[in-house]
């Protein structure tokens, strides 16, 4: 391994059904791994913390007999840790009790310690120490709108946290709710809909209801966001004052996914699905569409994937890392997991036959970081 | 004073410090939440996994007194006494 010692690497977090697997690569095109972790526990959620001297692996884990909980490693999984207080938990007087913890969102490179938490029931939660014990978000929680959000299939989660680089802009997206706005912070929330269809209220325009499944903010323009709804894919250039169709281009407006470039301004990938009730790929070809011009027009990106495919990708099961080319990431509910070096133009195959993928995170580490996975 | 004991899977021993027994001084009968606050007490991740953060059994944990599934009894406000043995078995769940 010494030779590696300044090289850059990656590493590649797999959540499933059924535990944690970590891939390794040096060039993102041949992976090692390692795991299962927590097998027979399901994953939805992981956060890798690379603002630290080391990476922090951060994960959701829930056992269908022991509950939900977060645990973190410092060693590349060589080791977890679980907060002996539990790094979640709802305080007495709310009367709940923790589901699920569907997304664990480090904050940016300017607020270390700061991650971020949303789970479900649909509640946010903010940590200052890294992750290992999260506050509830009482704005959201005590919203006048909470007693009428509701289940989306998977359950009423808060899935979504995006903070502008100023820390006062927060957006959320729950299913079903919709986005959730503050300028404060998280202090206070305001429903920011606009636009965004939900097609199977009698009012198909509320205020808020809508079953958005991710949003994710634009590398560069401040107020830019985009959203893949439950059919629908938008974007909205004023913090979701107005909501805009970019779907156009797009084979079926379905799916899960929204990832952004961590750079690039204009750079957005889904990966679209054939409808609400046919959630298979069109046609059955999985392929992955992005849009370098914000929504405007769509690349579909094939190379390298099967040539039929009938399961889905989950909102999480998809990722991007900070490299020059970006790598793309996700994996498929048949337990496959694809990697791309170079943005999504050719994708090769990390690992196959895996149980459901529910979140995927890549990062980029150093190679000192590496001696857990020469294991 | 006579014990009660509770019985771990061995799934949650590491949790307990690699014990399958757990014992509470007992001076008559005391309920199984009682039970549980006193033999988890030391073990807040033990605790976790059987219960959640309002107190409530989780739903695919099954807890017996003598044969008895709690929930056909009076849950956790089930009485148990010294001498008798409370198991903790998980149930059949997931695929």
């Amino acid at each position: 391994m010494g030779t590696m010692a300044n090289a850059e690497s990656y590493i590649l977090a797999i959540g499933t059904k059924k535990g944690l697997w970590l891939a390794h690569s040096t060039d993102r095109k041949e992976w090692s791994l390692t795991g299962p972790h927590f097998l027979m526990s399901e994953i939805p959620s992981i956060g890798i913390d690379t603002r630290g001297d080391s990476p922090r692996i951060m994960v959701g884990v829930r056992s269908e007999h022991w509950g939900p909980t977060v645990a973190h490693s410092d060693d590349l999984g060589a080791t977890w840790t679980e907060p002996e207080q539990g790094a979640i938990s709802f305080p007495e007087g709310t009367e709940a009790a923790l589901e699920r913890i569907w997304q664990i969102y480090p904050d940016a490179e300017s607020r270390p310690g700061v991650v971020w938490a949303g789970c479900e029931p649909i509640s946010v939660w903010k940590s200052t120490d890294g992750g290992e014990h999260f506050e509830l978000n009482r704005g959201l929680w005590d919203h006048p709108h909470r007693s009428e959000w509701g289940a989306g299939y998977g359950g009423a989660a808060a899935h979504s946290i995006v903070v502008d680089p100023s820390g006062e802009k927060v957006h959320i997206a729950m299913s079903t709710g919709g986005v959730y706005r503050s300028l404060d912070g998280g202090a206070s929330w305001e429903a920011r809909n606009k636009g965004i269809s939900a097609y199977f209220m009698p009012d198909p325009n509320p205020e808020f209801g809508q079953c958005v499944h991710k949003i994710a903010a634009d590398a560069a323009v401040d107020g830019r966001l985009y959203a893949q709804n439950h059919h629908g894919v938008y974007r909205t250039d004023d913090d979701g004052e107005n909501w805009e169709s970019i779907a156009e281009g797009l084979p079926a407006d379905f799916g899960f996914v929204m990832l952004t470039h961590p750079r690039r301004s204009g750079t957005a990938w889904v990966v679209p699905l054939k409808a609400d009730g046919e959630r298979i790929p069109p046609d059955g070809r999985l392929a992955v569409h992005r849009t370098d011009d914000a929504g405007g027009t769509w690349k579909r990106l094939e190379t390298g994937l099967p040539d039929h495919e009938y399961n889905s990708v989950l909102r999480d099961a998809a990722s991007v890392d900070t490299a020059e080319p970006v790598g793309v990431y996700f994996g498929t509910r048949g337990g496959e997991v694809y990697a791309s070096a170079d943005e999504g133009e050719s994708f090769t195959e990390v690992v196959s036959h895996l149980p459901d993928v529910l979140c995927v995170r890549a990062a980029v580490v150093s190679g000192a970081a590496m001696p857990a996975f020469s294991a | 004073m006579p014990d009660i004991t509770v019985v771990l899977p061995s799934v949650l021993q590491p949790l307990a410090g690699g014990q399958s027994l757990l014992t509470a001084p007992a001076d008559g009968a005391v309920t199984v939440a009682a039970l549980l606050d006193a033999v988890t007490g030391g073990y807040p991740v033990l605790a976790r996994r059987i219960r959640d953060e309002t107190g409530t059994l989780r739903r695919y944990v099954n807890i017996y007194v003598n044969g008895e599934e709690v929930r056909r009894l009076k849950g956790l406000e089930t009485e148990v006494s010294a001498g008798q043995e409370v198991l903790i078995i998980q149930s059949v769940a997931g695929g």
